[in-house]
């Protein structure tokens, strides 16, 4: 899937994910999470950010991701929201 | 002999008993006779001085114990003024027993790291200076007890205060503070003393700090001048403002006010709700919101409650004036509405910490409890709760009344929320045991109610007036569906804390956390 521009979607609040994607020089899907829970959830809420961006095609992408105690389905939410942005609205739901 | 008033006493007496004839002048610790006016004597023959003539005068040394109290709580000026103070004067080593710290006090990492502070005694630790402790920062454990338990280990001598440095809102020129300004125009006051009583009782040497000298005498007083050895004038002793930020904030969420109007309905449905009751709220949103849907179901039913305990807040004294709590016991005061009340109304009354919980005392106020609603920031499988160290393995709590009152009360209810954001706050096993599981009876959470198997008898009163009911089990596991399982913090080996119960012995403690 090829990004037109950067995608953003989610907010800063309590209980959201904030989620922004780039097209990268990198190879694979590389995430950044800053995370108010992160010892305890980081590596799961990483590996959701990553199955979903999978799941929405994308390659090559750095996303940054903002978290502050989101639920995995938000994440989820924010993630393929943010990549539907980022597609310019080539995304297939 | 003949005496000084020509009497003649038999020498024999002072050979058979050891007392001595009177002789006038030989006794130096005899106040000498003064003809000055009260005034004058006031303004001239006081125990108002400055502070590093106070500091040498009660002898202070390297390696003692000194005391505060955190009536000011977030507002709290004297730690950080007198810590400052003794830096320059160059002193080391000491210890600090406060009754809690919190926010304001992140200057003390620096009196750490130079050695002035080496060892902490405390209810809570919040903010940088907890951040900074729970990293490693001070080689002696911090030692955290509960305001009833720090209260006994003052008062049986485990506690030990060399010198106790307590801001009042006003003082006479002799020591009799208070918490406000009786009869007089506030400068800042901050309601009841009563961790500070137990202090002045206590100590060896006392030094009040006080930025409102009023003519003797300032009663009524919640120190009284005998127990107060010098008196030191200052800017500000604390901010009013800032007491009731933080914990004791009046909520709007809807999660809190759910699982404040079920409590409510737990206390109506568990036996305990009768004309005479007694009851005492914690400091966190939902347990406070608890008080105003109580208070439909007291005027519905024409029930009063006999007294209210604790952290006294403006919810209470409203309804100690509208005459459905007829008695109030008050050993901090959580906001300035409060601190009005405990000036103006006549059974609102102060009490000293010992008197409020003392885990050895049949007549401690906690133990005539009924009812008590505490929150927690975490609660296990066992009923076991931790307020004090954060989900992030980071302190950033205080155990405040917690335990004494759960152990002292007939029925202890929790309220919480299942999940803060995507912490459960219901989990297989709390990070830091404060209050053990046996001393606690229901859990209310906003996806139901949980009742300790131990008291079936109260499950059965619930179920009957049909409240939603569950098990603590199917909570846990409702609440890890939402969160996935966590990873596990990660801790060093080295204990940055002990976690004491009541009587001081050791129910847990914390190590450090790495990043």
């Amino acid at each position: 899937m090829k990004l037109e521009k950067n995608g953003v979607a989610g907010t800063l609040e309590s209980g959201d994910i904030m989620v922004e994607i780039r097209p990268s020089e990198k190879q694979g899907i590389n995430v950044e999470l800053e995370s108010t829970v992160a010892n305890l959830f980081g590596r799961q809420i990483k590996q959701v950010i990553i199955e979903t961006a999978e799941k929405c095609g994308l390659e090559n992408v750095d996303i940054i991701a903002n978290d502050k105690g989101s639920l995995d389905c938000t994440i989820r939410a924010r993630v393929t929201t943010a990549a539907l942005r980022a597609t310019g609205g080539e995304f297939k739901w | 002999m003949i005496n000084a008033v020509k009497r003649e006493i038999p020498e024999s007496l002072f050979e058979k008993t050891g007392l001595k004839p009177y002789v006038p002048g030989e006794n130096e610790k005899l106040l000498p006779r003064s003809t000055e006016t009260f005034a004058e004597r006031s303004k001239n023959n006081n125990k108002i001085t400055s502070f590093e003539e106070a500091v040498k005068a009660v002898g202070l040394k390297d390696g003692m114990t000194i005391s505060f109290h955190h009536h000011f709580r977030d507002g709290e000026h004297v730690v950080n003024y007198v810590l400052g103070k003794l830096a320059e004067m160059g002193y080391k080593n000491l210890s600090v027993a406060a009754s809690s710290l919190t926010n304001v006090h992140e200057p003390m990492i620096e009196h750490i790291k130079n050695g002035v502070v080496t060892h902490i005694e405390t209810s809570g630790l919040r903010g940088k200076l907890a951040n900074a402790i729970s990293h490693g920062l001070m080689d002696d454990p911090v030692i955290f007890r509960s305001h009833g338990g720090r209260a006994a280990a003052i008062a049986e001598g485990d506690l030990h205060i060399d010198v106790a440095f307590l801001g009042a809102s006003s003082c006479d020129p002799y020591g009799n503070a208070n918490g406000y300004t009786a009869g007089g125009e506030e400068t800042g006051a901050c309601g009841s003393l009563g961790y500070a009583r137990v202090d002045a009782e206590y100590a060896d040497k006392v030094i009040i700090l006080t930025n409102n000298i009023v003519a003797f005498p300032n009663v009524p007083c919640a120190i009284p001048a005998k127990q107060v050895d010098y008196i030191v004038e200052v800017e500000s002793v604390g901010d009013p403002a800032k007491i009731s930020s933080g914990a004791t904030r009046f909520t709007k969420n809807p999660h809190d006010l759910l699982i404040a109007q079920t409590a409510a309905d737990v206390i109506e449905a568990s036996g305990y709700f009768y004309d005479g009751f007694s009851m005492q709220t914690g400091s966190g949103g939902a347990s406070l919101a608890v008080t105003r849907f109580l208070r439909d179901k007291m005027i519905a039913k024409d029930i009063k409650c006999g007294f209210a305990l604790g952290g006294i807040t403006a919810q209470i004294t409203s309804m100690h004036e509208e005459g459905l709590v007829k008695r109030i016991l008050d050993v901090q005061t959580f906001d300035s509405v409060a601190a009005e009340s405990v000036k103006n109304n006549e059974f609102h009354h102060q009490i000293d910490a010992v008197s409020y919980a003392s885990p050895y005392d049949k007549g401690s106020a906690q133990n005539q409890l009924d009812v008590v609603i505490l929150s927690a920031l975490e609660i296990d499988v066992d009923f076991n709760v931790n307020v004090l160290l954060g989900s992030d393995g980071v302190i950033r709590g205080a155990i405040g009344g917690h335990p004494d009152t759960a152990a002292g009360a007939a029925l202890t209810i929790i309220t919480a929320p299942l999940m803060r954001g995507r912490l459960p706050t219901v989990m297989k096993k709390v990070n830091t045991v404060i209050t053990p599981g046996w001393d606690v009876d229901v859990l209310v959470t906003d996806h139901g109610i949980a009742v300790n198997p131990a008291r079936p008898e109260i499950e059965e009163r619930l179920r009957g007036a049909g409240l939603p009911v569950t098990t603590i089990e199917a909570l846990q596991q409702e609440a890890e569906r939402l969160s996935g399982v966590p990873d596990d913090l990660p801790f060093g080996d080295k204990v940055v804390a002990v976690v004491t119960y009541r009587d001081g012995s050791v129910i847990d403690v914390i190590k450090n956390i790495k990043d």
